[in-house]
């Protein structure tokens, strides 16, 4: 009934597959890796005192720094949060905490796909409602940034207030304390770091996005000059720097990389440790 | 005649916990065997060790010997999946493939073996499913997924999956545990009635099962083999005092 | 001790004042979280409104038309940029899928589980480095790496078949597949990995007794989630049609019908907007632009929704059998 060498075939595919998978582990990781490597090894050199505090240089100009975009990017990420943060909290209360309201469900749902929109799409919705009212500005871009914003932060802050147990929530409603301070005193308060977490992984997030910030703001060269003004993004800046043909600008965008990947994988990083220290 | 299972020395780790120390014991050949004892003794773990289900945790380690129709299965060169194919097993909640239907769930064993021809494979599924009693209540509907029965079907339709593969040997770990009685006095007839082709080692928490269906029972206690002997005399006479509490309900 | 009522009067009035506190919450917590309803309907309503004049003027030839003038014939037409999308993702998903696979089944299968949570940890990161840095890294670590050892040697191999004939610039249509296919790789394999782990592990067991070898066991586990893994197969085409700024940077954005080759410059969808919305200088070509932006969305609503209903559907029902 059986082929003589048939299980011999199965255990050859058996390592084969073995094989692939850690072989696709590696494909995967190589990239990391590098990128790290490469930011780290072309980044440094561009970073001395005056990349912290010269603003962008001109065409041709030598030296300069990022000083501008770092200003720019905490303002306009700082906004985003103003307007992101609220609602994001707000909407994961709701949803954990009326989960059986049939809103919730649609809510969800939509809030998932609210976080599969592609960023460029939102920036162009910003561009249709603000920009097209009152021009390139930091609140243009800091709109659309928290529309990205809202998402994550509604579902780690929904997911980390579901994981504090119901009988807590049913001692203090038992202790007569009205729901809503349930809430805010008892469950906000236990799931804190968690909540915290998932806003500060949503900041990284917006601290990377440059396309949303291109339709918004665009390049701008120097510093911060009110909210209804464009405002200069150390992630926009990568991408002029990087597609124009000035060496001294393709230096700043390996600069600016190190700076961005060091504060976005630190949160994310950081993060993790920060989780993880609760068990 | 040799015995089936011959296991000696047999000792079982999950990580730094000693689980089975030193067992020794033979299982004899187309008879029912049951393991006894109380929760955490290792009975189950020591079912696992026959057919090197153990080591499929990352935790577990194995030492002695366990020979099978006087192979070590735990000796150099020896195929685990190999010796899962004479050794079947049947688990404490019934497992169907609910992806998949009750034909599919039988032959799944087979298939792995390439077995394609439908000929066959109809033969089979009709003989796993008459030997396990299920196949008058199932007939006209082998191709409903797994999970559509009850759970007494359900898990005949795991033995009758075990069995489709010709294994020499089943093992059996509480397989009644999940079901009611009539669905449990089902599976207790069943095993009798394979204990003419098979040989059966079964764990048990309810000694009043090992009384009904076995030949020859074990008792375990915290990790070693307290008493082995013919059922009759284990339950009749006991020689070991731990045994004997045990039978008689006085803890546990 | 002594905890009792006063008396009814000063109970009841609480009790109201309680219920009312609530209800208020209730409402402005669900006001907050309409406000991502709102959004998404404004978004659709100000790209329609947007794009209606680039609508009434080409209708279905704006999908249809070849041609992207707009200097002097002042035409729009985005079907090659719907071809450049559809295209590099493809690519993406041909070569991103396989090797998703093989990372989702390494975290929850092949891996150990103390060490999987390091691996997890770095695949997540992968995940978290900006788009805008994989353009970077694409157009001065992949593109020079690409051109000098692999495009040569492929098309040295493989020249005598079209698609990888022609000159080499290092960026183009594969180039941009292959960061993608990097880009979607930590989401599509995280999905999986998930799916994978709510497998119980009585399954896995069932047909190890029956004699699987460890291949056999994993293609149970990948059955048992096979809705699943399409939904997170279509979770990643979603991110990748909408990736702007990384293939912006690798493509070599050229807008033409068809490239000659895989090695050739292409645009897509996303890259058009990020380059020419900023320079767009008459409402037509805003408009255009803003067509553009709509059927992105479109596209990319359509299969996220679809994704997710895929990917909840399988969660639960794995889980519900997984329960009994």
């Amino acid at each position: 009934m059986r082929k003589p060498n048939y299980y011999k075939l199965r255990l050859i595919k058996d390592r084969v597959m073995f094989l692939l998978v850690y072989l696709s582990l590696a494909l995967a990781l190589i990239p990391l890796f590098s990128i790290l490597y490469e930011v780290v090894q072309r980044g440094i050199p561009a970073i001395n005192l005056d990349f912290f505090i010269k603003p962008t240089p001109t065409v041709g100009e030598k030296g300069g720094g990022v000083a501008n975009a770092i200003q720019g990017t905490l303002i306009t990420i700082g906004l985003a949060s103003v307007i992101g943060i609220p609602v994001g909290l707000m909407s994961g209360i709701f949803l954990s905490e009326y989960s059986e309201h049939k809103l919730s469900t649609i809510i969800r749902f939509f809030n998932d796909v609210l976080s599969g929109v592609p960023s460029i799409i939102i920036g162009v919705f910003a561009y249709a409602l603000i920009v097209r009212s009152i021009g390139f500005s930091v609140i243009a871009a800091a709109f659309a940034l928290s529309i990205i914003m809202i998402p994550i932060v509604t579902r780690t802050v929904e997911e980390a207030l579901k994981l504090i147990p119901m009988n807590i929530r049913e001692a203090a409603i038992a202790l007569g304390v009205p729901r809503w301070k349930t809430v805010v005193a008892i469950v906000l308060r236990g799931a804190r770091k968690a909540v915290v977490t998932g806003i500060l992984l949503s900041i990284a997030r917006i601290a990377g996005e440059s396309a949303p910030v291109l339709v918004t703001m665009g390049f701008w060269r120097w510093w911060f000059a009110g909210l209804d003004r464009p405002a200069a993004n150390l992630a926009l800046n990568i991408f002029i720097f990087a597609m124009s043909p000035f060496e001294n600008w393709i230096v700043l965008a390996w600069g600016s990389a190190l700076i961005l990947i060091l504060l976005v994988l630190g949160i994310n990083i950081a993060v993790r440790i920060f989780i993880r220290g609760r068990y | 005649m040799a015995p089936k299972l011959e296991v000696e020395d047999l000792n079982a780790w999950f990580g730094t916990k000693q689980v089975l120390k030193n067992i020794n014991i033979k299982i004899e050949e187309n008879a029912v065997t049951a393991i006894i004892g109380p929760s955490g003794c290792g009975k189950t773990t020591f079912l696992r060790c026959l057919n090197r289900m153990h080591e499929i945790n990352p935790d577990a380690r194995v030492s002695g010997k366990v020979l099978f129709n006087g192979l070590n299965i735990y000796g150099n060169g020896v195929d685990p999946v190999m010796i899962r194919k004479k050794i079947g097993m049947v688990f404490q909640k019934p497992n169907p493939f609910p992806m998949m239907s009750i034909y599919d769930n039988v032959v799944a064993g087979l298939k792995l073996n390439g077995v394609r021809d439908k000929k066959s494979l109809d033969a089979v599924v009709r003989r796993s499913l008459e030997l396990v009693n299920l196949w008058d209540e199932v007939k006209d509907d082998l191709n409903k997924s797994g999970a559509s029965l009850s759970g007494g079907q359900q898990q005949r339709l795991c033995i009758a999956r075990a069995l489709a593969v010709e294994p020499e040997v089943l093992l059996m770990d509480e397989p009644c545990s999940a079901l009611d009685p009539i669905s449990t006095a089902k599976i207790e007839v069943l095993i009798r009635k394979l204990a003419k082709t098979y040989t059966i080692v079964i764990v048990t928490h309810n000694m009043q099962q090992a009384a009904r269906v076995s030949d020859y029972t074990a008792f375990f206690y915290l990790g070693e083999l307290i008493e082995y002997g013919p059922t009759k005399q284990i339950f009749e006479n006991p020689k070991h005092e731990l045994t004997e509490k045990y039978i008689t309900g006085k803890f546990g | 001790m002594k905890v009792k009522y006063k008396n009814k009067h000063t109970v009841f009035p609480y009790l109201k004042w309680l219920i009312i506190g609530d209800n208020i919450f209730k409402i402005i917590s669900a006001l907050f979280a309409s406000t991502i309803l709102l959004l998404l309907g404004l978004m659709v309503y100000e790209l329609i409104k947007g794009s209606w004049l680039s609508i009434q003027t080409f209708g279905l030839d704006f999908i249809l038309g070849t041609k992207w003038d707009p200097a002097i014939s002042k035409v729009f037409g985005a079907l090659p940029l719907i071809l450049g999308t559809a295209v590099t993702s493809a690519i993406a998903l041909l070569i991103g899928v396989p090797i998703s696979l093989g990372v989702g089944l390494a975290l929850s299968e092949y891996i150990p589980k103390r060490y999987g949570f390091v691996i997890s940890f770095l695949v997540e990161l992968l995940a978290a480095v900006p788009s805008v840095i994989y353009g970077l890294w694409g157009m001065f670590v992949l593109i020079p790496f690409l051109r000098d050892y692999i495009y040569s040697h492929i098309r040295a191999l493989f020249g005598f078949i079209p698609i990888f004939s022609g000159p080499i610039y290092g960026g183009g249509v594969l180039t941009a597949g292959i960061v993608l296919a990097i880009m979607i790789i930590p989401t599509v394999s995280a999905v999986m990995r998930d799916l994978f782990m709510i497998v119980p592990n009585s399954q896995r067991e069932a047909i190890i007794a029956l004699g699987a070898t460890k291949l056999e066991t994993v293609k149970t586990v990948v059955s048992y989630t096979r809705s699943g893994v399409i939904g997170a197969i279509i979770l990643g085409l979603g991110r990748a049609i909408g990736e702007t700024m990384a293939v912006t940077m690798v493509i070599g954005n050229r807008f033409q019908v068809w490239p000659s080759s895989l090695f050739d410059a292409w645009y897509t969808m996303s890259a058009i907007i990020a380059n020419e919305l900023l320079e767009a200088t008459y409402d037509l070509y805003v408009s255009a632009l803003m067509n553009v932006a709509l059927a992105l969305l479109f596209i990319t609503l359509v299969i996220n929704i679809l994704s997710r209903l895929i990917v909840w559907r399988t969660l639960r029902l794995v889980r519900g059998i997984a329960k009994e």
